[in-house]
């Protein structure tokens, strides 16, 4: 059972206070939704988790021990794996290769290691089935479908079987019944045992798939709640400032 | 679970085979190489039905490849840049200031190798000049070569203090061999077929870069880089690392022309490869590269140089004013673009 744990987590931008002493917590089989509104903090906290940049102060523990992120490499080697929300993919290149990016499978060839096209076709072929998604892996991203794009990005934080897969609105700009799909591609990864950060503003979604939901306001944590305890109505008063906090 | 993964696979693959069938025949058809090499074979059939004597010899086939090698060379290098989103200006002027560097280092009685290494070291020292300053100071690369355009041609008439140096010193032969000379194949019927040092130099060099790009990582790296920067880096690709050679590579393939050239010619001079950069974006983007990046291949530049020579040899042929060549180059690069706007709005 895997832990992350966020503590006190603050981060200002010169006089900006982005984020004022942020506690969170996550397990393995939890899909947290992450709510609040423009500018409540949510993308600061995402780039923090994912090592774009340090917190002005506070700690980040994996499994209780502290750790720190220097670049995103820092945290995909603790487990942490982004999609992100313009899903960072090459519209001009496949999708396998895309599954790929960056850790191209490779075969010996003579004395050279060249780039394994069969089995990476084979192996995003498969995570692609895992994912119950059509996409295949010879087609252009630039072809696909925003859901099939999604299942591009998923797939490719499987890769490395990570403890954590954070989302960042990945049904911000897709279709309603892409949005059905990439819920339960969310699913999916919960039931493989990763802890998911759903970061969203799309009440029905984060209700029909969330275990927790946190809301951010002004780069304070307002609430931290059981999705049985709580309810639409309430979390959009938490977001907006009509409820304090709960 | 076990049992339905196998079925579940197998089902997968067949589907993607049966798509890539599909795609071999549609990609061929617009692929924008391939109807440059239909244009380029065209070009050839109505040239030698008018001038049966003069084109389709193997004495002009010789001089043809030979005069768009150093192009074509250049090519491979320009494609790695503009496939990361970037451009090159400066080549013509690298390949100026090789010449002139080579050619002094000869004159003052040093032997071919030195001048081989020293003008691949001038090239190294400019590319890594370019890449330094576009892919970690994040100067853009138009306005950073356009001002090594100026800085290496200038220094080019400064070290040959604006004389063309014929004397190559005691390795002339050599040198000029390495550039000038050309392998002798006897075809079947007994005749001829020669090929020039630069044309094999071309040939050897657009393989091996089509392998690179093909199946190595650092060669995907530079479609990725052109299709999504922010992509590439997210995913840990070493972008900064990857433009830089780029344009290392670009200056290389620039130096290497000039040595290849100054040998033919038997001369250095500040005057060489002037224009020249334009040619070369020709033949990239006429070959089918995209100037935003991503988009691009070994073969591209080869055939667009191709193409844009034997407007030349066809046009001079046709009896049509030498001046009106450049016309013809522009006309091409426009279409070209054209061509893949079309192309990209299908895709789209």
């Amino acid at each position: 059972m895997a832990s992350l744990e966020l503590v006190g987590i603050a981060k200002h931008f010169g006089a900006i206070e982005a984020l004022r002493g942020v506690d969170l917590r996550l397990e393995s089989g939890e899909v947290l939704g992450l709510m609040g509104d423009n500018g409540a903090g949510k993308s600061t906290l995402v780039k923090i988790i994912a090592g774009n940049f340090p917190p002005s102060a506070g700690e980040i523990r994996i499994d209780g021990r502290p750790v720190q992120f220097h670049k995103p490499v820092d945290a995909r080697r603790e487990g942490i794996e982004i999609v992100y929300q313009d899903l960072a993919l090459c519209d001009n290149m496949t999708a396998a290769e895309n599954v790929f990016l960056g850790r191209e499978l490779k075969r010996n060839w003579g004395f050279l290691k060249i780039v394994d096209y069969r089995a990476m076709y084979d192996r995003a072929a498969e995570l692609f089935g895992e994912l119950k998604s059509e996409t295949r892996p010879r087609d252009l991203v630039r072809q696909m479908s925003g859901g099939q794009r999604q299942a591009v990005a998923i797939a490719r934080t499987r890769l490395s079987e990570p403890d954590f897969v954070l989302m960042d609105e990945p049904t911000a700009a897709i279709s309603v019944r892409q949005v059905a799909e990439v819920l339960d591609l969310i699913r999916r990864v919960r039931d493989a045992g990763h802890a998911v950060i759903l970061i969203s503003h799309r009440m029905p979604d984060v209700f029909a798939v969330c275990s927790r939901v946190a809301v951010l306001r002004r780069g304070t944590k307002v609430a931290d709640k059981r999705i049985e305890d709580t309810s639409p109505e309430e979390v959009t008063g938490l977001i907006t400032g009509a409820i304090a906090s709960a | 679970m076990q049992s339905s993964k196998p079925l579940q696979t197998s089902v997968a693959i067949e589907e993607v085979t049966g798509l890539r069938e599909r795609t071999v025949l549609e990609r061929l058809l617009t692929s924008q190489p391939f109807w440059v090499t239909v244009a380029v074979i065209l070009i050839c059939i109505v040239t030698s039905i008018k001038e049966p004597n003069s084109f389709p010899t193997l004495a002009n086939f010789f001089n043809t490849t030979r005069n768009f090698s150093s192009i074509g060379i250049m090519a491979i290098g320009m494609t790695a840049v503009i496939l990361t989103g970037g451009i090159d200006l400066s080549v013509g002027s690298v390949m100026a200031l090789v010449s002139t560097t080579v050619a002094r280092l000869l004159e003052a009685g040093y032997g071919w190798e030195s001048a081989w290494a020293m003008g691949l070291g001038v090239g190294l020292i400019c590319g890594l000049i370019n890449g330094y300053l576009i892919a970690y100071v994040k100067l853009p690369p138009f306005v950073v070569t356009l001002g090594m355009l100026s800085i290496a041609r200038s220094l080019g008439v400064v070290i040959s203090q604006g004389r063309v140096i014929y004397e190559f010193g005691p390795d002339a032969e050599t040198f000029k061999w390495i550039g000038g000379g050309w392998l002798d194949l006897t075809l079947p019927n007994g005749s001829v077929l020669s090929l020039s040092h630069q044309f094999l130099l071309l040939i050897v060099l657009s393989i091996i870069f089509a392998f690179v790009l093909k199946w190595t990582s650092w060669g995907r790296w530079l479609y990725a880089i052109g299709g999504n920067e922010n992509a590439a880096r997210l995913t840990g690709i070493p972008v900064d690392r990857v433009k830089l050679q780029a344009y290392v590579l670009c200056s290389l393939t620039a130096a290497l022309a000039s040595l290849m050239l100054t040998g033919y010619a038997g001369s250095g001079t500040s005057g060489l490869g002037r224009g020249y950069e334009l040619y070369v974006i020709a033949a990239v983007v006429i070959g089918g590269a995209n100037l935003m990046g991503g988009a691009g291949g070994a073969y591209g530049g080869f055939i667009g140089a191709a193409l844009i020579f034997l407007i030349r040899n066809s046009l001079i042929m046709f009896g049509v004013e030498a001046n009106w060549y450049e016309f013809f180059v522009g006309l091409f690069i426009i279409f070209a673009v054209l061509l893949e706007r079309i192309r990209g709005r299908k895709a789209g």
